[in-house]
């Protein structure tokens, strides 16, 4: 849902890796990316700024490892920060002691709200409860008629007057229908209205302070651009509502009107509302959903487990070896272990940006490491340090030796070859890129 | 209507508009006379908080600083004017045949079709451009394609009744095309002036429901070559920067599209999103909607538009 921030995000990313240390200069730079990044998602443009105002803070006092770049951990802070912004956890939505529960929707016309009625009133259902619909959209046409077939479609009753144009007696008639028919909720599905049509704000507050409801859902559209946290505001003030629900999310809209009303009226997000279908509803993550905007969360786990696993002084022990064109097989050995305690192959591989989406759904060989390390281990201490010495019976040996076919020895050998090239080409030899190159190139199979 | 209450209700529902926009702008031009860092830092600020996304902004502020430089301005007005114009040369002009309600055409029916993603205002929108043209004195017949949502018939029956016009509907059936293809029978039967085909509203991301819009635009043209003669996206005002994403899948989709009617104008969003698809799309604002009434729908002229924006 939100691919296109990911996929942002990683091109800034891509411009910001492989720079030294963390300054003053190149957070400048990556945090004027990152503002574009969140401007093109919709971030609302007060929100962007204080959001930023404290990425920075808090960049400038870390530590960074050598093991990762600046531009790592400056995208880490700011996925730690999204979801501080988004709510660190989800909360679900309250019932009152008293039956019926009342929960309200309220939002925009054409946020969505008499579908998600529709998909609460499923959802709630199918956890026990006995929910009934009540329609109070008297203005649009044939609102009524949306929510009956609806109703239908669900089997869940729904209240409605056809002819009556008091949206509130309507509401109320609703509660007393749900008491004699042992209806334990009943959801009001309002009408959409503008936040600064008075009369219409004065209508929604009247059914609020007439049926105190339990629950007040403001639904908005994911698509929705800097004027979220306008109507957010207003329909706060006016009725200080429960929850968000975000709505429209199966489209390629990077929903930054999420980070922006949460930050403005900071009431949690507790629906994501993904089409048309009536089971089409998700809890809200506010981890989950960081994540997605940061790619699947996994540049962030990957330095979170690099951080982990990674041996720093092994890492400069390492640098300092690249630097003088001395990586060899003893080094790859090492490093194929560091690989190895930090999790799968295809669970590192799919924390890369760009690497897992091109890799989803394909299988990852999982034993290629060990098939490497056993033909390392079958070479003798001098062949690790100097492979040029791998004649044809040498190779014969290490293939009997490692149980592997002679030409998995000479692929083996041949892509140590071509990355021991490789790394004579790059001069900064930052821990992170040769790992990273090392783990793409062909050596992985994929069935 | 006179052409200056019309005026004047334009002028109103922008109000909110002006005050967050192009009352900034005014008040910022006021305050400072001098085009300098400050100036332009918060002009990028009143630019991104309506919608235009940073790309345009840039552009737009990227000329401003350039003209700047190369022209003499000594005044506020001038000043405004240079904005003023920056912002006006941005958007499309309409180059269709179809300017006014009453417009005259050899083509019929001249068929209009009607696209966006869900919630946006398309059926409102059918309701308020078929009560124009019937109020103009053009035969209508509006297309029901919108099979998909519930209560989707019902919503654009009461529409043609308010409008006075008729309907083809066929509620058993899913199948959008086979509805546009039986309007366009009928109108052509009927020799209609204007055809309206409603479509369901569908996220442009989802490729079978943008192949079934290219069938249901194909198979109209089995009736009448070269139609639909017009196709109108429909984008919400509060929309984001997705507006122009919507704009490219459903161009794509459809080999084009012929303007742009912008909906909800009377709320606080600010439709900034128009100016960047303009900027870089040039698809025409056709229509705004700036109201719930039936005749709420205003034909979009740019030059009136930011007049109003401007007015004080």
């Amino acid at each position: 849902m939100f691919e296109d921030i990911s996929s942002k995000l990683e091109t800034v990313l891509k411009k910001i890796k492989g720079q030294g240390k963390i300054t003053e200069r190149n957070i400048e730079e990556s945090l004027r990316e990152i503002r574009r990044v969140l401007f093109d998602a919709d971030v609302n443009y007060k929100v962007v700024n204080n959001f930023l105002e404290d990425v920075k803070k808090r960049s400038l006092g870390q530590n960074v490892l050598t093991s990762i770049t600046p531009g790592q951990l400056i995208v880490k802070i700011i996925n730690d920060e999204l979801i501080k912004l988004l709510g660190s956890e989800k909360i679900d939505i309250k019932f009152s002691n008293e039956i019926p529960s009342i929960i309200m929707i309220v939002g925009l016309q054409g946020s969505g709200k008499t579908t998600f009625s529709g998909k609460l009133a499923r959802l709630i259902k199918n956890k026990g409860r006995h929910p009934v619909l009540a329609a109070c959209d008297i203005y649009r046409p044939a609102a009524i008629e949306q929510l009956k077939i609806l109703g239908k479609q669900i089997e869940v009753p729904v209240y409605a007057e056809d002819e009556n144009k008091d949206a509130l007696a309507i509401a109320k008639n609703a509660i007393d229908y749900a008491k004699k028919n042992a209806r334990d909720t009943v959801i009001i599905d309002t009408a959409g209205r503008l936040a600064i049509d008075e009369e219409m704000m004065n209508e929604v507050q009247k059914i609020k302070t007439a049926v105190n409801p339990s629950e007040i859902l403001f639904v908005v559209d994911s698509m929705t651009g800097q004027d979220a946290v306008n109507t957010a505001k207003t329909f706060h003030d006016k009725l200080n509502f429960d929850g968000i629900v975000l709505t429209k999310l199966d489209g390629d809209t990077r929903g930054g009107a999420a980070l922006s009303i949460k930050a403005v009226v900071n009431v949690p997000i507790k629906f994501a509302s993904l089409g048309e279908k009536m089971e089409a509803l998700e809890p809200f993550y506010p981890d989950r959903m960081a994540g997605r905007i940061l790619g699947k969360g996994d540049i962030v786990s990957f330095v979170e487990k690099a951080q982990e696993e990674i041996d720093v002084k092994e890492a400069e022990k390492l640098e300092e070896k690249l630097k003088k064109n001395k990586f060899d097989f003893n080094d790859f050995l090492s490093q194929l272990k560091q690989i190895k305690n930090m999790g799968s192959l295809s669970s590192l591989v799919s924390m890369l940006p760009g690497v897992g989406n091109a890799l989803k759904g394909k299988d990852i060989d999982e034993k290629v490491l060990t098939r490497i390390e056993a033909v390392i281990l079958s070479m003798t201490y001098e062949e690790r340090e100097n492979p040029k010495v791998l004649n044809g019976s040498r190779r014969r040996r290490i293939a009997n030796g490692s149980g592997n076919p002679i030409q998995e020895v000479n692929r083996i050998i041949k892509q140590f070859e071509d990355m021991q090239k490789m790394m004579k080409n790059f001069n900064k030899g930052k821990m992170f890129n040769m790992m990273k190159k090392m783990n793409i190139p062909a050596n992985f199979k994929f069935n | 209507m006179s052409f200056l209450d019309k005026f004047k209700r334009l002028k109103d529902s922008l109000v909110k508009t002006k005050d967050d926009l192009f009352g900034k702008v005014n008040r910022l031009v006021n305050a400072k006379r001098k085009i300098d860092d400050e100036f332009l830092e918060e002009l990028e600020a009143i630019f991104l908080s309506a919608d235009i996304g940073y790309d345009t902004t840039e552009v737009i502020i990227e000329n401003i600083k350039a003209r700047a430089k190369s022209d003499m301005y000594d005044s506020e007005e001038e000043l405004n004017e240079l904005i003023y114009s920056e912002i006006k040369s941005i958007f499309a002009e309409n180059l269709s045949e179809f300017k006014t309600y009453d417009f005259k055409t050899d083509k019929k029916p001249f068929v209009i079709m009607i696209v966006g993603v869900n919630g946006v205002g398309k059926t409102t929108s059918i309701g308020k451009l078929a009560y124009n043209f019937k109020n103009a004195g053009k035969s209508v017949l509006i297309g029901s394609a919108d099979t998909f949502r519930a209560a989707a018939n019902d919503q654009l029956e009461i529409w043609a009744k308010r409008a006075g016009v008729d309907i083809i509907q066929k509620p058993n059936t899913k199948d959008p095309a086979s509805v546009a293809f039986e309007t366009v029978k009928v109108a052509k039967e009927k020799n209609t002036d204007v055809v309206i085909i409603d479509t369901a509203g569908r996220l442009h991301n989802k490729t079978h429901l943008m192949d079934e819009l290219k069938k249901v635009k194909r198979v109209m043209q089995k009736i009448v070559q070269d139609v639909p003669n017009e196709i109108f996206l429909v984008i919400d005002a509060t929309t984001g920067q997705n507006g122009l994403n919507q704009a490219k899948e459903f161009s794509s989709a459809l080999e084009g599209l012929t303007g742009i009617i912008l909906t909800k104008l009377d709320g606080t969003a600010k439709g900034g999103i128009v100016i960047k698809i303009n900027n870089e799309m040039k698809i025409p604002v056709r229509f705004i909607g700036v109201g719930e009434q039936i005749d709420d729908l205003q034909i979009f002229d740019n030059d009136n538009f930011v007049k109003a924006l401007f007015e004080k």
